[in-house]
């Protein structure tokens, strides 16, 4: 029973490495030293000993707003397999997995638009529009695994069928892995869609929902937003490169390794690309969105 | 086989010559030459019934001997006009025009040799690289136009002819690997085993593109921009020359298709381009302004009579080869005289353009003589033919495209008259000091020859003339 | 060697799929030529068990002609013309890029009504042949420039080419150079053409290009 959470477990431990390693990698591209490996464990505990400030026009909506997208977040990580194998996993999962982050999403935006600030409402416009074209690239890549792996759930469908050890699906799976990994730049607000790192009202997208939360509430969205992008880079992870059967060490070395690894291509990619201008973005997850149907029309044949 | 070697490589040979020679006021004499070999050598092969041929790609039958014939005699007609005009425009350098003119005939001959559809496609290709520089001799920026667009369309309609091309081939090969694929006598005895679902794929992209370059509605648009900026000479062996080249190209799909049994579904799909570009060229005639634009929708107008004939079938398609000859003939006429009047006018506006008839007297007649020839009335040679399409398609029982075909006449020829009888008749403008050249006999002779043998197809046609079209018309089930 | 195959057409797809969505011209005429090199491969990888000099030449040749010389000549149009960006295309590149995605279903579409001709290969060569064939027309009826119109011929021959190579065994050599030879006579006249366009009009938008209807 308690081995069933390990996965989970690993996830929601690990997951604000995944932001410390990128800040890593950029710092290092930088030629800077970069802040600590666990900046984002010093700073969640920093966040949790504070108050919360709230304003007077806000509603209980603004005050669950985060705490919502936190455990809907949680619970879509059940669904996600470390290192082969998934807390939970049943046939159909899938759709669950993904109206979860959609839920997630939908309490941020309310949260932003609960504040009644302008500057607020227009980053969650600006949220909104770029899910519009994430969203379906998902399905689409989900319906492809599904035809590739003949199943319905995440975890199953996501270890079947890595890149390496199925050439005779090579160029396919490159198609998904592809499409997957500019989704996944784009769910996370990473470059070159959005910049977690501006405080520049004109081009901010996640960032400027989050500005009015402080103290725990923003502690939460910060881990939830770490494990929503370990969630995502797992998802890579498994997709390239097959999971050994053998024992779990050897299991959680290799993913352990290929999570790392990616986190550094995020982190070269953030280093070398520039942040795209607000109206080539839509284009990007378009392009992104036409890959996957050609690779869905392949898989489909 | 020397005789079609030197056919080849005279214009070739030519070509080279006249990129060496320097001066303006010779080379034009270098496509005489040409020409007058090549019709000499094209007229021995009558003489001697001869039917040469390199290997089994290059060989003369029926059909690319009438087509080759007419080649010959039309590149004739515009070399000697060719001299007379180039010499008008001596200020503009001719070398290219020259060499392309060259390259041009040389193209059009393996075109007519070409008995194996990859050739084919080579040799069409190569006219229209050959053309585009033709087009572009006045060197101005709505000939660049033109140019650009004649350049751009036919590249592409070229180029799905060639997606068609491969068609056929997976067609031919699609039972398993067969001995020289797509070679036409190699393919006509084993029609019967082609797959039908890709030689119908192959048809339609053939039809398409080939269409293209013939100018059959609804890709003829490249059309009224070419003949309206190129000089009159290059739309004469563009809408005589090339246009029946293009149909040979057509005759060969449909020897094709006839051997494969599928004619039933070729010929709606003739029928139907052939009666749509007849309409259009009925409508925008109406409409039309400029003489030689009205010049470039009679061209459509008789592609379309070309292909009608083609699918009817039968008696049809024997007036549909006395048409090419027909119309080759006659478009000579009008693109030579609407050249003079360009350039004694210096407008190509039909409206500002009165009084040919006394200001260029010869080119005034010949041109209102070329129009009455070209609407189909007779005494003239395309009143003949044209009827006996009409009796093809009459004794087929097919009344609505009696009625169609009747009715596009009908219209092209008020349109034409419109256009055509007030420029011929009228005062002639006052200003006298802003006209160009006169008439003179290089630029107006064998206009008169090219009429002179039009109505001469009215009214005799020589049985030598009759044999060679029957048999290139029983090629594609023609009859008489 | 199938799965090789296979990544080498799809490498052909995204090439038409980023010359639609995208407008620094000099980007687009790099992705034309990385699709022809990824084609000159091709007959490599889709006839493996026929080693001959006939192959090696024809890829050989596909390779440099599309990969290098022809996008060559493409860049100095743009250089002498001063030319950067497709700025005004007549639908959108996000509607180009949908329908780029249409018509790739379409090209499989059609290719599954028709028989699959013997020794293809692969199944995806006809589809994407039929598909790379429609978007090379999309292009050049969707852009301004005419540079642009050129590299939608381009990709159209790209296209028609990745057909031809089902046939590369039954073709005679001396077909293909000839027709190797008119595509690039082709595409050499084009850019001349494009040049004296630039000169006399000081643009190549095909938006200037309005003295001639009816």
């Amino acid at each position: 029973m308690l081995t069933t959470f390990i996965p989970l477990g690993v996830t929601l431990v690990a997951a604000p490495l995944v932001p410390g390693l990128i800040n890593k990698t950029k710092a290092a591209f930088a030629g800077r030293q970069g802040p600590p490996l666990f900046q984002l464990y010093f700073d969640l505990l920093k966040l949790l000993n504070k108050g919360a400030v709230y304003s007077r026009v806000t509603t209980w909506i603004f005050r669950a707003g985060p705490i919502v997208s936190l455990a809907s977040v949680i619970v879509a990580a059940l669904f996600v397999p470390v290192a082969g194998t998934a807390s939970l996993s049943f046939s159909g999962d899938i759709i669950a997995f993904a109206y979860l982050l959609g839920l997630g999403r939908f309490f941020t935006v309310l949260a932003a638009l609960d504040t009644g600030s302008s500057f607020e409402g227009m980053g969650a416009s600006r949220e909104v529009t770029f899910a519009m074209f994430a969203e379906p690239t998902l399905f689409i890549i989900f319906v492809i695994l599904a035809r590739v792996t003949g199943s319905l759930s995440l975890s199953s469908m996501l270890t079947q069928a890595p890149l390496v050890g199925t050439p005779s699906m090579a160029g396919l799976l490159a198609l998904v892995v592809f499409s997957l990994f500019i989704v996944c730049l784009a769910e996370n607000s990473r470059i070159p869609v959005d910049d977690p790192a501006t405080h520049l009202e004109l081009t901010m997208i996640h960032e400027v929902m989050v500005l009015d939360h402080g103290g725990p509430d923003l502690a939460f969205i910060l881990y939830g937003a770490s494990i929503k992008l370990f969630v995502m880079v797992a998802m890579l992870a498994h997709l390239v490169f097959p999971m050994p059967d053998g024992s779990p060490v050897q299991s959680g070395l290799v993913f352990g390794s290929l999570m790392a690894l990616i986190t550094i291509v995020i982190g070269i990619v953030e280093s070398a690309m520039a942040r795209l201008r607000m109206v080539r973005v839509p284009r990007l997850l378009m392009a992104a969105c036409m890959i996957a149907c050609f690779g869905m029309i392949i898989s489909l044949r | 086989m020397t005789i079609l070697l030197l056919l080849l490589l005279i214009p070739v040979v030519l070509a080279g010559v006249s990129l060496a020679i320097r001066s303006d006021v010779w080379r034009p004499w270098m496509l005489v030459i040409a020409a007058v070999l090549h019709a000499s050598l094209v007229a021995n092969l009558w003489v001697s019934d001869a039917w040469p041929s390199i290997g089994t790609w290059l060989s003369l039958d029926p059909a690319g001997k009438v087509v080759l014939s007419l080649i010959s005699a039309l590149f004739l007609a515009a070399s000697v006009y060719a001299v007379g005009y180039l010499h008008r425009r001596l200020e503009r350098p001719n070398r290219t025009f020259v060499t392309s003119l060259l390259f041009f005939l040389s193209a059009t001959s393996v075109v007519a040799f070409s008995q194996h559809f990859g050739l084919l496609w080579v040799a069409l290709e190569a006219t229209t690289l050959a053309s585009a520089p033709l087009l572009y001799f006045n060197h101005n920026s709505r000939s660049l136009e033109a140019t650009w667009k004649y350049l751009l369309i036919c590249s592409v309609g070229i180029a799905l002819a060639l997606l068609g091309t491969f068609f056929l081939a997976v067609a031919e090969t699609f039972q398993g690997p067969v001995e020289s694929a797509l070679l036409l006598p190699a393919m006509l005895p084993r029609a019967g085993s082609l797959s039908v679902p890709w030689l119908h794929a192959a048809f339609i992209f053939l039809l398409v593109g080939y269409g293209t370059k013939m100018g059959l509605a609804p890709m003829h648009t490249w059309k009224p921009d070419a003949y309206g900026e190129a000089p009159g000479l290059v739309g004469f062996l563009l809408s005589g020359v090339l246009t029946s080249c293009a149909f040979l190209a057509l005759v060969r799909l449909t020897q094709v298709c006839q051997a494969a049994g599928q004619m039933d579904f070729a010929r709606p799909l003739f029928i139907l381009l052939g009666l749509l570009s007849m309409g259009v060229a009925a409508v925008f005639m109406l409409g039309q302004t400029d003489y030689k634009r009205m010049l470039a929708y009679s061209s459509v107008e008789h592609m379309g009579i070309l292909t009608l004939g083609l699918g009817l079938g039968g008696l049809a398609t024997y007036g549909a080869w006395l048409h090419m000859v027909n119309n080759g003939l006659a478009k000579g006429v009008l693109f030579l005289m609407a050249g003079n009047i360009h350039r004694h006018y210096r407008t190509k506006t039909a409206s500002e353009v009165h009084g040919v008839l006394h200001r260029l007297p010869w080119s005034g007649a010949l041109f209102m003589a070329g129009f009455i020839a070209i609407t189909g009335s007779p005494p003239f040679g395309l009143f003949m033919s044209e009827f006996t399409i009409l009796r093809g398609a009459i004794g087929n029982g097919h009344w609505g495209i009696v009625a169609g075909y009747l009715g596009c006449l009908a219209v092209i020829f008020i349109g034409m008259a419109r256009i055509v009888v007030p420029m011929v008749f009228g005062e002639p403008p006052n200003d006298a000091a802003a006209s160009g050249p006169k008439d003179s006999f290089l630029t107006t002779f064998t206009p008169l020859v090219l009429l002179a043998a039009v109505l001469v197809l009215g009214l005799y046609i020589p049985s030598w003339l009759d044999r060679a079209l029957l048999a290139a018309a029983q090629l594609v089930g023609g009859l008489r | 060697m199938e799965h090789v195959t296979q990544l080498l057409l799809i490498l052909v797809i995204l090439a038409n799929l980023f010359v639609l969505g995208s407008h620094p011209l000099g980007a687009c005429i790099r992705a034309v030529a990385f699709q022809g090199i990824a084609l000159g491969l091709l007959p490599l990888s889709l006839h493996p068990e026929e080693r001959s000099i006939h192959l090696f030449v024809i890829a050989l040749g596909m390779v440099g002609l599309k990969g290098f010389v022809i996008p060559g000549l493409l860049f100095r149009a743009i250089r002498d013309a001063a030319i950067r960006k497709e700025q005004e295309p007549l639908i959108g590149f996000n509607t180009g890029l949908f329908l780029g995605a249409i018509l790739v279903g379409l090209g499989f579409g059609i290719a599954g009504k028709l028989p699959l001709p013997p020794h293809t290969g692969s199944s995806m060569v006809v589809p994407v042949a039929l598909s790379t064939v429609m978007m090379g027309l999309l292009v050049i009826v969707t852009r301004a420039k005419i540079l642009s119109q050129a590299l939608g011929y381009l990709i159209l021959e790209n296209g028609i080419y990745t057909f031809g190579l089902i046939l590369a065994a039954g073709l005679p050599g001396l077909i293909e150079m000839g027709v190797l030879l008119d595509i690039f006579a082709g595409i050499f006249i084009m850019g001349t053409v494009i040049e004296h366009i630039h000169r006399e009009f000081g643009s190549i938008s095909a938006h200037k290009l309005v003295n001639l209807r009816e």
